[in-house]
């Protein structure tokens, strides 16, 4: 019989008893409960605003029992910066897509990062446009078929995949960069570690922080969700490395 | 308080510290750039901020980001930078928040040139970004009106919960003349009093501030939410200022800001040539004195009405819709960064009335 004294699994505060529209094998609602445990475990869940993007995951706010704000597509870091400035004292997080954050928001989160704004970034990386039906990101890899790339994406015109972590790590001032992924129970285990870590240097007022995500999309990469998960370790991970890229602990005073 | 001579720019900003704000983001854009040279240094002395931002389509996303929470927000910009801002002020006006926005008006379109102008009237007034949304417009024409308003603006805007635009063209930003502010300075203001404000949900449920409405009822709601503002705006916030005004006048100028101080001077000036013409100056563009220009339009000795604009002829459709084709609306105006003079003003009642100088 299950009751209050054995309980040994539950849904984390920080998350709504609610059904998601998220579709089979995707992996937004693994990376929303690795987001929920990581306020509640930091106690921060009564101070956090979450800025949800445009995209697949839109709707978070309905998901997330924390106070939220819907973004324009891909300005979530501006609004981020916005609110973290008025309220040093809140937990702020962004929580974005690869169209959202690497397309039309790469001049928002580049600047955000440069000037440390302390605030978090759960960046999802499917390497594809999901609500709008599976057009060519600037995350989708070479040759990847797309509804507007049928023949695959054509590197001599739409250039290679944009590395996130990468990139923003060559920027000077101090911040928290890393690649995780959540494809099998290893990487979930050491991705919550890492989101964990983001929100907690947030916590101690450290730094900016962004947290990229490696995802599956089983609907628009036409796979199954198992298939989803093989194509992700052969294709994206070897062009996507996990790790972190840059950390404020680990650099030289 | 002692009279201060300054600058229109840094009148302004210091009107929206005494409004008790505190939370500024801009990015530089001439002839308004000295509002963020001036706020950069005045802000912290009081315990505000400034972010410079990397562009203004970011600071007007910014702005929505800091509105949210409940603090007394706003930005400052030029014509260019505004029509960036569009994107953020339609999903703030969507979401209900107050926030504050200057417009020192330059030449356009495009790039245009740097010189004052009028001619984003139909941007401010008609909705310059999506969807079915008014803000309130305010346009001063001296410096310590545009002190005023700008105080004023921040009280409509925690009012309604809507942005609201003071735009005033390149020579209220500019120009320098003796301002005074208010003896008291406002402390700023109490987010979680507020009611909505996202203040974290600390023995409350989780808020969420949004525009998006997938259920097209939904979206009716919330529009029609914005049209009840609209409503009251028009029912609680025309605010205008009528100039010789007499039974005598047989032309009616209508002309706001700067424009309008010019035509006072011309009006002058044919007064004492014999010539009686009168001055309709909105203050609020939006909500328009609609009443006001229409009864003073009719008015039997009214001739004609002149509408004398820094543009092409924007708001003289505003007249022509008010007037109701009850008496003929001319219009005179300059483009460009070319200010009318009072010469040419006289000249253009003195054609309408077949006068000759």
């Amino acid at each position: 019989m299950a009751n209050e004294a054995n309980m040994i699994f539950a849904r984390p505060e920080s998350l709504r008893e609610t059904i998601t529209h998220y579709c089979p094998g995707c992996t937004h609602g693994i990376i929303h409960r690795l987001v929920a445990e990581s306020l509640d475990e930091l106690g921060l869940r009564e101070r956090t605003v979450g800025v949800a993007p445009v995209g697949c995951s839109v709707l978070m706010y309905n998901y997330f029992n924390c106070d939220f704000l819907e973004a324009p597509h891909g300005r979530a870091p501006a609004l981020a910066t916005g609110f973290k400035r008025c309220r040093p004292d809140m937990i702020v997080f962004t929580y974005q897509g690869d169209g959202d954050l690497a397309s039309i928001g790469m001049g928002e989160i580049i600047h955000a990062a440069n000037r440390g704004e302390k605030f978090t970034t759960i960046f999802v990386n499917n390497a594809i446009y999901g609500m709008t039906g599976g057009q060519m990101a600037p995350t989708t890899m070479p040759e990847q078929k797309t509804t507007t790339t049928p023949a695959g994406r054509d590197v001599s015109l739409a250039g290679y995949p944009i590395r996130i972590a990468e990139l923003l790590a060559t920027l000077r001032t101090p911040a928290f960069v890393a690649r995780t992924a959540v494809h099998n129970p290893m990487r979930v285990v050491q991705a919550k570690q890492i989101i964990k870590k983001a929100f907690r240097l947030q916590k101690e007022d450290r730094c900016f922080s962004l947290v990229e995500v490696l995802s599956t999309c089983p609907t628009n990469w036409g796979m199954s969700p198992a298939d989803s998960i093989e194509w992700l370790k052969e294709t994206m991970q070897p062009y996507y490395p996990l790790g972190i890229y840059k950390d404020p602990e680990k650099e030289k005073a | 308080m002692a009279k201060r001579l300054m600058k229109g720019n840094e009148a302004i900003g210091e009107a929206a510290i005494c409004a008790g704000a505190r939370n500024y983001f801009a990015y530089p854009i001439t002839p308004q750039s000295e509002v963020a040279e001036y706020l950069c240094w005045r802000l912290p002395e009081v315990g505000g901020i400034f972010v410079q931002a990397e562009s203004e389509v970011a600071v007007g996303n910014m702005l929505f980001g800091a509105a949210a929470s409940g603090k007394r927000v706003f930005t400052t910009s030029s014509s260019p930078g505004i029509s960036l801002m569009q994107e953020a002020i339609s999903y703030m006006a969507g979401a209900h928040l107050p926030a504050v926005i200057l417009n020192i008006m330059r030449g356009g379109p495009g790039l245009g040139g740097i010189l004052p102008s009028q001619s984003d009237y139909f941007q401010a007034t008609k909705t310059g970004g999506h969807g079915d949304y008014r803000v309130i417009v305010l346009a001063p024409s001296s410096v310590q009106e545009a002190v005023d308003l700008m105080i004023l603006a921040f009280d409509l805007a925690d009012k309604y919960r809507n942005p609201v635009m003071m735009i005033g063209d390149g020579m209220i930003g500019q120009m320098m003349e003796s301002v005074e502010f208010p003896e008291k300075y406002r402390e700023p203001n109490k987010p979680e009093e507020s009611g909505w404000a996202l203040t974290g949900a600390k023995g409350r449920d989780s808020r969420i501030i949004k525009s998006l409405f997938l259920d097209p009822e939904k979206l009716e709601e919330n529009n029609l939410l914005l049209a009840e503002k609209c409503k009251k705006f028009m029912a609680n916030e025309i605010r205008h200022e009528l100039y010789k005004v007499s039974d005598r006048n047989r032309i009616l100028i209508a002309a706001y800001g700067t424009m309008a101080r010019i035509c006072q001077t011309a009006i002058d000036e044919l007064e004492a040539e014999g010539v009686s013409v009168g001055l309709f100056r909105p203050i609020s563009l939006f909500p328009f004195p609609e009443k006001v220009i229409h009864d003073e339009a009719v008015k039997k000795n009214i001739e004609k009405v002149l509408t004398v604009e820094m543009s092409v002829g924007q708001m003289v459709e505003d007249i022509e819709r008010c007037v109701q084709g009850r008496k003929p609306v001319e219009f005179y105006g300059r483009t460009g960064g070319i200010v009318p003079t009072p010469n040419e003003v006289k000249g253009k009642v003195r054609e309408l009335l077949k006068l000759t100088a």
